[in-house]
């Protein structure tokens, strides 16, 4: 039994480890860890935010796919397996973390006037931001401005446009329908860049015709 | 018929993944045509999702367990693992 995990495990190829695993070789368990642990805490530091609850949120994802790898079918990559347990992990954990009142999305999405026009509408972007700003003073920025957005809208769009997640996977990790992903997500993107949108430049105004 | 605004950026989403009805989309893009605000709208749109993504992303990330929580894991593990 290997208790050093830095000792060297033996690195054995996918369908060789999840053998090991099933034949609940302990050296495997050590290499799971090790060559799939990485990711999966970067996945559970995005979602939770906090490094103890991240930490716990991975080992429990790892409980989780040790109980459960007699049931891994190999349809899936190993790596994207464990990333959704992960994820559901990380989201469990969210769910039982003490919730504190939202800012409601309303007061993040562009305003409209009587006629269907959107208010401020007169700032456009430079074509590529990335090469008019200082790049890490944007990312910062941006991720920033991602920290701003109300928990619920958040997890969603890091789900979908960061993690990967398609509308049904997403759902079916929150216990929402995916038409509630869809609206949440769009909602996010809307909310986000309505955020950044005071640190862009340019002026354009809309003209088309008012509502008839 | 043309659509509004307010209208094309709620059926954003539906452009983008293509799921709105053709009707609909030939009003969408007959709006576009004409709108240089949402054409502004769509572009920032797009704009913030890689912006998003490159924020974000995954691969930006160090990959590496402590030590200490790779110990702490599989000691769980062996204290709850059921025999085999």
């Amino acid at each position: 039994m290997d208790d050093a995990p830095e000792a060297t495990a033996p690195h054995r190829p996918e369908s060789a480890l999840v053998e090991a695993l099933r034949a609940g070789d302990d050296d495997a368990y050590v290499q799971l860890v090790r060559q799939y642990g990485g990711p999966m805490l970067a996945v559970a530091r995005r979602l939770l935010r906090n490094e103890a609850d991240a930490q716990d949120a991975l080992q429990d994802a790892f409980l989780s796919a040790f109980k459960s790898i007699r049931g891994f079918q190999g349809q899936s990559q190993l790596s994207t397996w464990l990333h959704r347990i992960a994820v559901n992990a990380a989201l469990m954990k969210q769910r039982a973390r003490t919730r504190r009142p939202e800012q409601p999305i309303e007061e993040l999405l562009p305003a409209f006037d009587g006629s269907g026009h959107r208010r401020n509408s007169g700032a456009s972007w430079p074509e590529d931001p990335t090469r008019t700003a200082e790049a890490g003073e944007l990312k910062k920025l941006v991720a920033d401005s991602i920290d701003r957005l109300p928990e619920t809208y958040r997890t969603v769009l890091l789900l979908r446009d960061v993690e990967g997640l398609d509308g049904a996977e997403a759902a079916a990790s929150l216990g929402v329908n995916e038409n509630t992903v869809k609206i949440r997500l769009h909602r996010a993107r809307q909310a986000l860049r309505e955020l950044l949108d005071p640190h862009m430049q340019g002026t354009r105004a809309c003209s088309s015709p008012a509502k008839s | 018929m043309f659509i509004t605004c307010e209208e094309l950026i709620d059926f954003l989403a539906d452009y983008r993944s293509g799921a709105l009805a053709a009707a609909q989309r030939v009003r969408f893009e007959e709006h576009l045509a004409v709108c240089p605000g949402c054409v502004d709208y769509l572009d920032s749109y797009e704009m913030t999702l890689r912006l998003g993504r490159e924020a974000v992303r995954p691969s930006a990330e160090p990959a590496e367990v402590p030590p200490e929580l790779v110990r702490a894991i599989l000691a769980a593990w062996r204290g709850a693992a059921p025999p085999l």
